[in-house]
């Protein structure tokens, strides 16, 4: 089952001429994500090689959606025009299939950007947008899997393990974590770390606890904002499935930016204590180093007989 | 990107915002004819660094030490105390509750006229990051600590959300304005002002304006008397200006190299520098450490897919803090490479040498190739394969914490 892709979904990649779109596309198609083509203005009609495979560009997300009757698209086009791809993909799925996954993996796109486009992608309830400023999501299947992103696809195994994280390479570490105990996940998906994105902690708990699939999940969280302690709150009420939590940032001084947009905390609010002591009072079993999370996972997985 | 009340209140002018007239100083020369041609009795004296709390803070002497006034903002009533105030602050350490006990050098003043004050408020624009709008929240109880405000009395503090694509629109400015108790003539002028602030927010791409106070005058004017402008620095390709508002000595100058090269970097207080990919892995390398009992003397993310260059900037940033003790490498590849960040350590500690201890922890892609680059090596370094047990070797081999 896994949630949200499967290993037949179909993938547009938006900036599919871009060094970046190229390469990735590349190591998406070598894990056996199903790319049925691109998107970039301007170079319609051409035909792009990318790892053995003869894609088709299309000028525009109406044409390539209506060409391949693709499910998801990925976007890596630059900060100045990401926001309008996340747009233009919203706007297609919408109109042509009224549902449709879209991966935005660009960093530094305005706040202000996001702010328009996530409205934009909020009118529209059948679009998920997941980002930006992520790794993206991956769904491994007993062959391959379909991964859309930049993650290492050779770390991970299919399994019954969700991972959902802010951050990129911590999600890396949850994987291998959860591979150190010897499960597989059923599929991991980075939010991304900015102040502004689109699917949320919430979003992906619910998800995986109606996946039968999953019987466990990871969570990773970092310092800024209160969406780790509004999902614990959230978690509290609705989850079955046992959690374990991670936060980074304990030791970032007040009021610097960590690289993360959104990793700023200021008026004591979003401190990593205040996020593991939400996780504590919701149920959480906590980590307090990322390579404990094995060792947690595998004690909340006997608590919940599941080992 | 912050930048200076001074240069706030020039856009604010630019952008219809009322504010008083004032002058931009270097110099106590220069504070003293801006008193005179602004030909208001009472002036503030207000010193111009990155940081709240200036009202409050204390002037000491760069070299002695000695401290010379207690308050960083002073009102003055005549020429002479002008002068004194001026030459108090400029060219000296201001510490603040947010500077930190170091404080930071004042360069800039701003002499700005006086005014009839009938009342202060507090008003501020930023991203909800949980609402995913633009959040404006204003208080009657301007002035003093905002946070205190919030913390014991909520309901004090006014919110309204903007919805981006409706815009700012006149019943919520209504409400705001009745909220703060607002009426006739200073309800319009308070109708202006929020506006055109709120268009400035979203023409210049500002992650946040503060404004505390703004104040009502005794001819019922809504007026700011404070500006504190943050830019959204993802925005900086569409604000060519944004250059020469940067005030570089207000940063770190590593940290501003270190942006140059693509690389993102907060100097830290403690003795273990670390080379992390990712800015959620850095922190909690910086986690861990400390979990240890280490003490991290930087974050430093060098990005996802680097190449050697740039790593190579990165671990000669670290080479070259004088703090460090001791470097703790962790990598989870991922685009990254881990064979090029192994070549890169290589070639920089051949070119600067090494005299501290180095533990190097390779992840994810092409992580053997890294490992076996190490081992082949003559690097004195130390191997390991968890970040758990790089922070581990990492403290135990600088003789414990700190």
């Amino acid at each position: 089952m896994a949630i949200w892709i499967d290993e037949n979904s179909k993938l547009l990649i938006q900036g599919i001429t871009g060094s970046q779109g190229t390469f990735h596309g590349g190591k998406m198609i070598e894990y056996g994500t199903n790319v049925v083509g691109g998107v970039t203005p301007g170079k319609g009609g051409q035909n792009i090689q990318i790892s053995e495979h003869n894609l088709p560009v299309f000028n525009s997300m109406i044409e390539a959606i209506e060409a391949t009757e693709a499910d998801a698209s990925v976007i890596y086009v630059p900060p100045p025009f990401a926001a309008e791809a996340i747009m233009e993909a919203a706007d297609a799925f919408d109109r042509l299939k009224g549902e449709g996954v879209v991966v935005c993996i660009t960093e530094g796109i305005p706040t202000l950007d996001m702010v328009k486009a996530v409205s934009y992608v909020n009118d529209r309830p059948g679009i998920r947008l997941i980002g930006p400023n992520c790794p993206g999501i991956i769904t491994p299947g007993e062959n391959g899997g379909c991964k859309i992103g930049i993650m290492p696809g050779h770390i991970h195994a299919k399994g019954r393990i969700g991972v959902i994280s802010k951050s990129g390479t911590l999600t890396y570490e949850a994987v291998a974590q959860t591979m150190s105990i010897n499960e597989g996940q059923s599929t991991c998906i980075g939010i991304g770390g900015d102040p502004v994105n689109g699917t949320g902690f919430i979003d992906c708990l619910s998800a995986f606890e109606a996946d039968p699939q999953t019987v466990a999940v990871v969570m990773i969280g970092e310092i800024g904002g209160t969406a780790e302690e509004d999902a614990a709150a959230w978690a509290a009420e609705n989850m079955t499935k046992p959690i374990v939590g991670f936060v980074a940032g304990s030791t970032a001084p007040p009021g610097k930016r960590m690289g993360h947009a959104g990793a700023i905390i200021s008026g004591g609010k979003g401190t990593a204590a205040e996020k593991f002591a939400a996780f504590e009072a919701a149920g959480i079993h906590i980590a307090r180093d990322p390579s404990e999370i094995g060792a947690v996972l595998k004690v909340a997985l006997e608590e919940s007989g599941l080992l | 990107m912050n930048i200076h009340e001074y240069q706030g209140k020039q856009l604010f002018r630019e952008a219809g915002v009322k504010v008083l007239e004032g002058v931009h100083c270097k110099s106590v020369e220069d504070a003293l004819n801006a008193y005179d041609s602004l030909g208001s009795k009472v002036v503030a004296v207000k010193s111009q660094i990155h940081a709240g709390g200036r009202g409050k803070g204390s002037l000491f002497c760069p070299d002695t030490g000695e401290l010379l006034m207690e308050g960083g903002v002073k009102i003055a009533f005549s020429r002479e105390e002008v002068e004194n105030y001026a030459g108090n602050i400029l060219g000296h350490r201001l510490v603040t509750k947010q500077t930190g006990p170091e404080g930071k050098m004042v360069n800039n003043l701003y002499v700005e006229a006086g005014c009839a004050i009938a009342h202060e408020y507090y008003l501020a624009l930023l991203v909800d990051r949980e609402a995913k709008a633009v959040l404006i929240m204003a208080s009657k109880e301007g002035g003093m600590d905002i946070e205190e405000v919030a913390e014991n009395t909520p309901d004090e503090i006014h919110k309204i959300w903007v919805d981006i694509d409706a815009g700012l629109l006149g019943f919520q400015k209504r409400n705001l304005g009745n909220s703060l108790g607002l009426s006739g003539a200073s309800l319009k002028s308070f109708f202006h002002i929020i506006g055109s602030l709120y268009n400035f927010f979203i023409s210049n791409d500002c992650s946040m304006v503060e404004i505390n106070p703004l104040v009502r005058t005794e001819d019922e004017e809504i007026v700011a008397l404070d500006a504190k402008v943050s830019f959204d620095e993802n925005a900086s390709f569409r604000h060519k200006n944004w250059n020469e508002l940067r005030d570089l000595s207000e940063e770190e100058p590593t940290e501003t190299r270190a942006k140059k090269a693509g690389l993102s970097y907060v100097k830290l207080d403690g003795n273990i520098g670390c080379l992390v990919n990712g800015a959620g892995l850095a922190m909690a390398t910086m986690d861990v450490i400390k979990l240890y009992g280490g003490e991290p003397a930087n974050f430093l993310d060098i990005g996802g897919g680097a190449e050697r260059d740039v790593v190579q900037e990165a671990f000669e940033i670290i080479l070259e803090d004088q703090n460090v003790k001791g470097i703790l490498v962790n990598i989870f590849g991922g685009i990254q490479r881990c064979d090029v960040v192994a070549r890169a350590v290589l070639d920089t500690t051949e070119k600067m040498g090494l005299n501290v201890p180095l533990v190097i922890r390779l992840s994810g892609t092409n992580f053997e190739e890294g490992r076996a680059i190490i081992e082949n090596s003559n690097l004195d370094c130390h191997s390991v394969e968890t970040l758990a047990e790089g922070a581990e070797a990492i403290v135990n081999l600088i003789g414990g914490g700190q």
